[in-house]
């Protein structure tokens, strides 16, 4: 029964030292590793997806303290820092066109502005965390919805809506630090493979890495995305 | 090849195996091979399912007198949360997809390895980087939150090593992504030629319905014990009442993860079980695409029923119809397994090899599990039985009378193919026949107790139910023997045992064509398919010689 | 880009997409500053998803890949929309009285 299930292929050669042994082309090893770059955003979206999750029930049982605190946060920063990554998208989308072509010191120059951009949102980031924090508005951390409104001419808040509005800066830190934790992590793969594309590591045909890499930075973008209106903008004007 | 002729030649191992392709710790710990990766988990788990093991021990010997005599309460809760977290995520998650799955998937759709081996690789340390981190908890201390690390009390109130296990779990969860993820992509992209979707062996369709719930679950779990954890850490209050937190919706983002977990618990067993059933019964198996198409039903329904877990902690009315409709909708494609194992059985040859002693134990204690989780989807049912020994009779049916029970079935029936040396026939054939009587033995009396009010998590209760007390822990010392044999034998059998052939089962599939132990890459040749998975009608005319 | 087959996306195409994520970002803030009520959430996600959309589609190559790609994002927001919607029951319906 062997013999009738069984019948050779021809063997398989290693002409392509870059050809992983348990791949036949360098065709399915391409497609396999992309195929798994996508079913690890998968994974990503649900990781996101809690949170997001979390975001909308409490939304919507404490709207008025979602209002409050969503309007305590700078929207200047927040419209500044998406651009800031829209505009890491495109150098990210021009690194992944230059390893194409094979431009090796466009990939360079491309990934380096990849990285510029994604450290001047992680800066920014800094400055807003560093804000909430003078504002006495960390969950945990002596927090004081109304610590600092009076001075500032802003409308004190009732107690029990200051506590609430806690939830909305937990939710707020936890889901801008997952975001920004996702950036860090792309932050340094980014320093390696700048260092990797400098070497000559990713020839066309051969730059897999590259593009997947592409993938993550443009999904942590595409978070982003939704992290802005749903933080900053949504809450401005109250939903009767 | 028949076995007729296999048996009169004397048989030898094969000369360039993934055994003795290479020696050393590192060709171990730095290899690729699916294989040897198997291997490692294989011990691994092993050792995770002696601890749980353990603990289970101890809480039954606990409830063997109606006092709380042998340990304070204190204690007491700390064991039956080790037991649960230690066999849950050490054990019944990965368990046979890393081993078995492992081994046979890449083999099984003729490929030379899995896609990503490094991956596969990074998987094995990152689960050991998770136990050592739980047994660092357990070492320190314990956790004493049940395994469901429920809020508040989980964030609030305990004292002890929530966060070192909490940061286990979270670890050891990416191990499983890694492992779906690795799976998936190897069945879409790494099948041989000829291998269509349709001629995959149903062990690999129910190890990639598991596989997608590895992927869309354990994300969600990780966020949510992220968040246990910063809330504990930081005290962020999300799951925080005094707060305005809610720990309903901790019990929703838990839940919504480790429903579809029991099934990623099950549906690999299943896939054993359709193995063994036809090669025993001599019989094509009946319903193919059924039981294939089942499989993927169950993954994705397995997500619509999570709140039966719910049905007291408040959730709505309404939601509470749909999420327990929706769980007897569930129960659709497990029973079309069940029935079409039935059928295959109808009319077969059947042989009683220690496979399908245990794959038969499978079918009949998975049923009762399987029954019982309906009475626990009515509602109604689930208000009296809540929280009681009913619900852990339930689990162990499903988790141990059927998981583990495959996992047993599963390893007996390939262990010739990973060692290449047959288990002696006789003391396994023993093993099943003590492991269904002990198991039953524990876990029988349990509904009964549980059904008369027994609340679990207890370590004392009322004069009354000692009887049927003293029945499980009699049964547990059964089952525990029944357990710690296949341990010995099969050691044993790697040096003494006979020398098994490429096939001694005279099975399809294409890793009974390739040696026992199978080569490094497999394959001498890549494999091109021409048939189906289970064409055994073709070779009932051969002589009978197995068993 | 799809395997295999190294689909070169013009760089005039980046640049068009990326010219209208940054449009739609100004469109957005300045909806967040006019009361539209109950349209302003629907606003701003609608221009979030258009946005998520074009860099999904074109950033990421999905409209020049195998349709196999889209079926795994699908799939996964089906996962989502599921955690998502069957946990808004629960909470949107708790005050119904049977
Ligand atoms: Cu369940």
């Amino acid at each position: 029964m062997s013999d009738s299930q069984t019948t050779t292929l021809q063997a398989h050669h290693h002409h392509d030292p870059s050809l992983l042994v348990q791949f036949d082309t360098a065709y399915q090893q391409k497609d396999a590793s992309q195929f798994g770059m996508w079913v690890f955003l998968i994974t990503e979206i649900m990781f996101f997806g809690g949170l997001f999750g979390a975001y909308l029930i409490y939304r919507n049982l404490y709207n008025p303290a979602f209002v409050a605190a969503s309007t305590s946060i700078a929207i200047k920063w927040g419209a500044i820092n998406t651009a800031v990554l829209i505009c890491s998208s495109l150098t990210m989308a021009m690194g992944v066109h230059s390893a194409a072509l094979g431009a090796r010191k466009l990939l360079v120059f491309w990934l380096g502005a990849t990285l510029v951009l994604g450290s001047v949102f992680l800066g920014i980031k800094g400055i807003e965390y560093y804000d909430k924090y003078t504002e006495h508005h960390i969950p945990g951390a002596n927090f004081d919805f109304n610590y600092d409104r009076a001075e500032k001419g802003e409308k004190l808040v009732p107690a029990d809506v200051a506590t609430q509005t806690s939830i909305f800066f937990a939710l707020y830190f936890a889901m801008t630090g997952m975001h920004a934790l996702h950036m860090i992590i792309g932050a340094g793969i980014l320093v390696f493979l700048i260092w990797r594309a400098y070497h000559g590591a990713y020839p066309p045909h051969h730059y897999t890495m590259v593009e997947n890499f592409g993938l993550y930075w443009h999904f942590v973008d595409i978070i982003w995305i939704f992290l802005f209106p749903l933080l900053y903008l949504v809450s401005r004007s109250p939903v009767h | 090849m028949s076995t007729a002729t296999q048996t009169s030649l004397a048989l030898e191992m094969p000369s360039d195996t993934y055994l003795n392709s290479s020696y050393g710790v590192k060709s171990w710990f730095l290899t690729g091979d699916h294989k040897r990766i198997a291997v490692m988990y294989i011990v691994s788990i092993s050792l995770m399912f002696l601890l749980g093991g353990v603990f289970a021990t101890l809480v039954r010997l606990e409830l063997l007198t109606p006092a709380g005599d042998l340990f304070q309460s204190d204690t007491y809760n700390k064991l039956f949360t080790m037991h649960g977290v230690v066999m849950i995520f050490g054990f019944l998650v990965p368990s046979i997809p890393v081993t078995i799955g492992n081994f046979l998937i890449p083999i099984m759709v003729g490929a030379r390895d899995l896609a990503f081996p490094k991956i596969n690789l990074a998987s094995w340390y990152i689960y050991i980087i998770g136990m050592i981190f739980m047994l660092a908890a357990i070492i320190s201390g314990g956790v004493d939150t049940g395994w469901t690390f429920y809020t508040p009390l989980s964030t609030q109130y305990l004292t002890t090593h929530v966060m070192f296990t909490a940061i286990g779990i979270l670890i050891a969860g990416f191990s499983s992504i890694f492992t779906g993820l690795n799976f998936i992509v190897t069945v879409h992209r790494m099948r041989a030629p000829g291998m269509t979707w349709f001629r995959l062996p149903l062990f690999v369709w129910s190890n990639y319905a598991a596989s997608i719930i590895m992927v869309l679950g354990t994300p969600v779990l990780a966020i949510t014990l992220i968040l246990v954890a910063l809330e504990r850490g930081l005290h962020i209050g999300i799951f925080n009442p005094a707060l305005g937190g809610d720990p309903v919706l901790f019990q929703h983002m838990f839940w919504f993860y480790s429903h579809p977990a029991v099934y990623i618990m099950i549906l690999p067993g299943f896939g054993v079980i359709s193995e063994i059933i036809p090669c025993f019964a001599r019989k094509r198996i009946f319903g193919y695409s059924a039981i294939a198409f089942s499989s993927i039903a169950i993954a994705v329904f397995g997500f619509l029923v999570w709140a039966h877990h719910m049905f007291i902690a408040g959730i709505s009315t309404y939601s509470a119809l749909i999420f327990s409709f929706v769980t007897f909708l569930v129960a659709i494609p497990s029973a079309i397994k069940v029935f079409n194992w039935t059928a295959t059985l109808y009319k077969g040859s059947i042989h009683f090899d220690t496979p399908m002693l245990y794959a038969l134990a499978f079918i009949g204690l998975f049923t009762i599990g399987g029954l019982t989780g309906l009475f626990l989807g009515a509602i109604g049912v689930d208000m009296h039985v809540t929280a009681t020994y009913f619900v852990v009779a339930h689990f162990h049916y499903v988790m141990v009378g059927g998981m583990l029970v495959a996992y047993l079935a599963g390893m007996h029936f390939w262990w010739p193919k990973m060692t290449g040396r047959m288990y002696p026939e006789a003391p396994a054939k023993l093993s099943a026949l003590i492991v269904f009587i002990g198991f039953n033995l524990t876990f029988f009396p349990q509904f009964i107790l549980g059904y008369m009010g027994m609340p679990r998590r207890y370590h004392s209760y009322p004069p009354e139910f000692q009887v049927l007390n003293v029945l499980s822990t009699a049964g547990a010392s059964v089952l525990a023997v029944g357990l710690l044999m296949p341990m010995f034998y099969m050691l044993w059998s790697l040096k003494y045992g006979e020398i098994a052939g490429n096939n001694p089962y005279r099975a399809t599939g294409l890793e009974w064509q390739t040696t026992s132990p199978p080569p490094t890459h497999n394959f001498h040749e890549t494999p091109i398919v021409t048939q189906e998975a289970y064409d055994y009608e073709s070779q009932t005319e051969e002589v009978e010689v197995v068993g | 880009m799809s395997a295999g087959g190294d689909h070169i996306v013009s760089p005039k195409i980046y640049v068009t997409i990326w010219l209208i994520l940054l449009a739609f970002t100004g469109i957005t803030v300045a909806a967040a500053y006019q009361n539209f009520g109950i349209f302003n959430p629907i606003i701003a996600l609608t221009i979030a998803c258009t946005k998520a959309t074009l860099v999904i589609l074109f950033f990421m190559h999905v409209k020049y890949s195998p349709k196999m790609i889209a079926l795994v994002i699908g799939c996964g927001l089906f996962f989502l929309s599921i955690l998502m919607v069957l946990t808004c029951a629960d909470y949107l319906s708790r005050a119904w009285i049977m």
